[in-house]
């Protein structure tokens, strides 16, 4: 009999092993896999050898040391994730194995847990949103608003996309992955320069925008709505504790990166994408949705509904192909959001608001430093720099201090800053003092 | 005994027409494709006034597990579509070929109706 | 086995429900800075309309939700296709390490050089069991990982000219996130027959293998839990036509370290790290689909990727972006904590354990195979892989389907094995018991499906009203798609 490798994942014992053999009619578990070509088989697999539990503690926290942490520093950086507060009733829940190990509720009776959570999740980000109908979520804020462009193609058979200058450059190289393929087009607009003709199919905006800054939805609404275009926005879940929700604005589709609310940061994933839309348009949308229905006996239930929108029924005409989601991180923003209450949320937009302000005043008291932008703006600011970022990330580090994003790209001698509820003022003022001595020295 | 009227007439494409008599047809789906269907739970027609092609798609049928695309058996003018058939597609599964008719056309080519099946060729189809 | 109704007090509050206006939620310490300006009110939102709860409140809700799914820490969970296998918890507590869980994706590649390593290890890993030269870590899920592997044949084509290959051949058998996949990415889709073994048509591939052919996608081990033993002819007949072959790895905890995909001629493969490599489902995600490329399509790999630069003892690691990149998927690098889990586990694993896994997931398949097939018909009668599809054909003769079959074992306490799929097999039920499961799990499964096997022929009216033991019986999903409720109104 082929070599056993002993471990507590794999129960069973070697004469389990031939018993079940016995039955098949095999003598070895090798014989089983005849169908595979001879030549194939079986091949070398050069691989470290297997780490015991107590082992593979020790070799990954020596990984995780070789990593700077948030909260080891202090941290000034935002650019679409964010560095919020997050109540430990969240990990709480979404570690419990109910939660974490079950599948896609495709069962409804014995999948009620994940179904509910869900459907509330779907309620709370309409309420946020000021929007009528919510999905079970994208995988990402990006592809979420990459799916809107297509969504608002099916809706009003339309061929092309505008999408301001503002937003974010990683979700418009996103916008081109999706949208290129399928030959629609896509032109880059400042907003005030956006002219909606019968060609295009939306206007896409981030609210706030990647440098902070607070568009006007209603003026882009307007603009969209006059020719019959879709205006799709991008929101920050936090931001929408504060400032006017997008649905008010007349937006058709509201997506947004949900990680701000309740979700770690986590290298970048996983995360949950936020869409919404009007009620009229809940047959085009993509992903899963749990609708509210009731038994033969008139109990309440949740179910996947719509199903027929999805790709394993309707297949290469589904409006989307995603399959598997972020199904828990959603049911973690659910809690969030039901543990911070209305409260905690305005609470947690209000400090960002006030510490980034208190901040960019700062810096920009700073000879050298300059705050620009003019108009409202929510928790970040773009400071153009005595000297090039690349040298100012560095001794910031040397001080402890993740800094701002390096935006020199599109900004000469550029940074993005952002401050959240979690950047102390002690903190803050540490990071201007590190920056006005960085400028002293050059 | 068919579940299939003998005074209608029908499609592969399991739709069944009821030629008028004044230039104008009713036109459904069959008890066999709402059975194969399952509840109904949403209908999309094509817009009165519109002009639809014979064979061309005209809408869709969705039902919980599935979604069919609709068929046009005879070319013309959309004069009428059912209301109450959209706001209550329960109606497609429990009458199908009575208060389930879905559009009514002023046909365009009085011809194509030779195409159509009988009731009898139609179950004939189904049997195979 | 009560055959009697009994549900629990369906607690069926929502958090709505249970909000009392003033109530406190979470608070936030006071500001510490001055008082900055606020914009014009005009901009400010007038209400903020979340429920209100307590702490605790919230707690025993979320709690009670949990209690009502079944999962794999509490119930067996045969789904095909699936691969739900025990989720080691050492890997849960690895991925929140704050080293791991609190790195922000945009901190300069310096200060996270662990979580870069861990990530070029995993591609390694990755690598060595598909045996391809090169891999991303991008895609969130499978069907991102179609999605980037069709895109990257297409860029192929187009570089090389052939921009009149439109066409993507997909077996009958396929999972609909292929042909939806292939869709996105501007393709037309051809449907390849199987045939009465359950491999694929060569006579009807090789008639729709022609300069219009882009690629293939194939599954293998099949969706029938097949194994095709004309793989190589297949991947030749489409390589001989132009095209490439793009592999579904969904079912690669059959195969791996049986077989290299690479050596059998696939051009690109993705796999499910939420499948086969442990990480937990999360009740519909997060996943993550990474790709294995061959040499022809590295340079279209999304990005980023992983590389190494540097002399021994000096390596440092970045995230490069390939010269012919098809573009970027998301904001971030990949689901790095779904990444983390995966990473640990294939070091638990080894060479070793991970052909374990694939021996045993094999072989509890087919000894579930051996032990049902006579209560159950078995439209292929061979050694099948990691899962076996069964038809409900004849309970079907009985009044009694598939979905009647999968309901009663609810009642048991076995999540119902995946119903009519794939396409081909009339009421399909297709089980995938995993490695993780005992002997004694799978011997208690087979009484059950041969008690309801009987129930079928003595009392079918109660597999048709099963489940009878949850807090709810069969919903009206008929109501819930002709009036979508899909949020809480007051």
């Amino acid at each position: 009999m082929t070599d056993v490798f002993p471990h507590s994942y794999f129960p069973h014992t070697d004469s389990q092993r031939s018993e079940m053999l016995a039955v098949i009619g095999v003598n070895d578990v090798d014989d089983l896999f005849a169908d595979i070509p001879q030549q194939f088989r079986n091949p070398d697999l050069d691989l470290p050898p297997a780490l015991t539990e107590l082992e593979l503690g020790r070799e990954l926290s020596g990984l995780s040391k070789k990593n700077a942490a948030p909260g080891d520093y202090a941290c000034f950086l935002g650019a679409g994730v964010y560095r919020h507060f997050i109540p430990s009733v969240v990990s709480a829940m979404i570690s419990r194995g109910e939660f974490l190990t079950s599948y896609t509720p495709y069962q409804p009776e014995v999948s009620q847990g994940t179904l509910q959570a869900t459907y509330e999740f779907q309620s709370l980000i309409c309420e946020l949103t000021g929007m009528e109908a919510a999905n079970a979520g994208m995988y990402d804020g990006a592809s979420a608003m990459a799916e809107a462009a297509l969504m608002a193609c099916r809706v009003t058979d339309r061929g092309s996309v505008l999408v301001l200058d503002t937003v974010n450059p990683r979700y418009r190289a996103v916008l081109n992955t999706y949208l290129l393929p399928q030959g629609i087009n896509i032109t880059t607009v400042a907003a005030n320069d956006v002219a909606v003709d019968d060609s295009i199919a939306c206007v896409l905006a981030q609210y706030p925008n990647f440098y902070g800054g607070i568009e006007a939805l209603g003026t882009l609404a307007d603009a969209a709505h006059a020719n019959g275009a879709l205006l799709a926005v991008s929101a920050n879940p936090v931001a929408l504790g504060m400032f006017k929700a997008p649905g008010d604005y007349g937006a058709d589709i509201v997506t947004g990166e949900t990680q701000p609310v309740g979700v770690s940061m986590s290298f970048g994933g996983p995360f949950v994408g936020y869409f919404t839309a009007k009620t009229e348009y809940i047959r085009q949308m993509p992903g899963r949705i749990v609708g509210r229905t009731v038994d033969h006996e008139d109990r309440i239930g949740y179910v996947l509904t719509l199903q027929t929108r999805e790709q394993h029924i309707r297949r290469e005409r589904a409006t989307s192909n995603i399959c598997t989601s972020e199904a828990l991180i959603a049911t973690g923003t659910a809690v969030c959001l039901a543990a911070l209450g209305p409260g905690g949320l305005k609470q947690m937009a209000s400090l960002s608001y006030q510490k980034a302000h208190y901040a960019a005043g700062a810096i920009n008291a700073l000879p050298g430093y300059e705050v620009s932008g003019d108009g409202p703006w929510f928790h970040e600011f773009v400071v153009t720099c005595p000297q090039s970022p690349r040298d100012i990330t560095k001794k910031l580090l040397e001080q402890g201090i993740i800094g701002g994003l390096d935006i020199s790209d599109s900004v000469p001698n550029g940074m993005l800053f952002c401050a959240t509820e979690m950047n102390t003022k002690t903190e803050i003022d540490s990071l201007v003092d590190a920056l006005g001595k960085i400028a002293k020295v050059a | 005994m068919s579940e299939h009227p003998s005074d209608l007439q029908y499609t592969k494409e399991h739709e069944w027409v009821r030629v008028e008599g004044d230039g104008t047809a009713t036109i459904g789906i069959t008890h066999f494709a709402q059975d194969q269907l399952g509840d109904v739970v949403y209908l999309v027609l094509p817009k009165v006034g519109s002009s639809i092609a014979k064979d061309s798609k005209m809408g869709e049928v969705e039902s919980v597990k599935s979604i069919s695309d609709l068929f046009v058996p005879l070319s013309g003018e959309v004069l009428e579509i059912n209301k109450d058939a959209i706001d209550h597609p329960e109606r497609i599964n429990e009458d199908p070929h009575g208060t389930g008719w879905m559009i009514k056309v002023k046909l365009s080519d009085e011809a194509e109706v030779q195409q159509l099946l009988s009731a009898e060729d139609y179950d004939k189809t189904l049997a195979s | 086995m009560t055959t009697e109704t009994v549900r629990s007090q369906a607690t069926h509050e929502t958090l709505w429900d249970l909000s009392v206006p003033g109530r406190s939620g979470i608070r936030l310490p006071e500001s510490d800075v001055p008082e900055q300006a606020l914009p014009d009110a005009s901009l400010l939102r007038d209400e903020l309309p979340l429920p209100e709860l307590s702490e605790l409140a919230v707690v025993r809700h979320f709690t009670q939700l949990s209690q009502k799914n079944f999962s794999v820490d509490t119930n067996f969970y045969p789904l095909g296709s699936c691969t739900m296998k025990y989720n080691p918890k050492i890997n849960d507590v690895i991925a929140s390490t704050p080293g791991f869980s609190a790195i922000h994706p945009l901190q300069p590649e310096e200060t996270v050089q662990g979580a870069l390593e861990l990530m070029y290890n995993l591609q390694g890993i990755l690598q060595e069991i598909t045996g391809m030269p090169a891999s991303t870590l991008a895609p969130l899920a499978g069907a991102h990982g179609e999605l980037s592997g069709v895109l990257m044949i297409r860029a192929y084509h187009e570089r090389n000219g052939d921009s009149k290959r439109k066409i993507m051949l997909i077996p009958d058998s396929a999972h609909g996130t292929n042909p939806s996949s292939a869709s996105m990415a501007g393709f037309d889709v051809i449907t390849v027959p199987s045939d009465e073994q359950g491999n694929m048509d060569l006579e009807a591939l090789a008639a729709v293998a022609d300069d219009k052919l882009a690629g293939l996608m194939i599954t293998l081990p099949s969706t029938l839990g097949l194994f095709d033993p004309g793989i190589a002819e297949i991947c030749d007949i489409v390589h001989k036509a132009g095209g490439l072959v793009y592999g579904d790895g969904a079912n690669m905890n059959a195969i791996m370290g049986r077989v290299k995909l690479n050596e059998l001629g696939f051009d690109v493969v993705h796999l499910n790290l939420h499948k086969t490599t442990s990480t937990p489902h999360g009740g519909g995600g997060p996943g993550a689909g990474p790709i294995c490329v061959g040499e022809k399509l590295v340079q279209y790999m999304p990005s980023p990727v992983v590389e190494r630069q540097g002399a021994t003892g000096q390596e440092i690691y970045k995230l490069v972006t390939p010269p012919d990149t098809i573009g970027a998927l998301s904001a971030g690098h990949g689901n790095f904590g779904v990444l983390v889990r995966s990473y640990a586990y294939l070091r638990a694993l080894g060479a070793d354990g991970i052909r374990q896994a694939s021996g045993d997931a094999v072989l509890n398949a087919n000894y579930l195979m051996q032990r049902l097939k006579h209560v159950y018909y078995l439209p292929y009668d061979r050694t099948c892989m990691h899962e076996v599809v069964f038809s409900g054909k004849w309970q079907r003769a009985e009044g009694v389907k598939a979905l009647d079959v999968s309901k009663r074992l609810i009642d048991y306490g076995v999540h119902p094995p995946t119903m009519y799929f794939p396409l081909i097999v009339e009421e399909a039920l297709m089980i995938e018991p995993t490695e993780t499961e005992s002997k004694e799990t799978m011997d208690s499964f087979v009484d059950v499906m041969i008690a309801i096997a009987d129930e079928s022929t003595k009392s079918p009216e109660v597999l048709v009203a099963a489940p009878h033991n949850t807090p709810v019986g069969r919903l009206d999903e008929a109501r819930a798609s002709r009036q979508p409720d899909v949020r809480y109104r007051a």
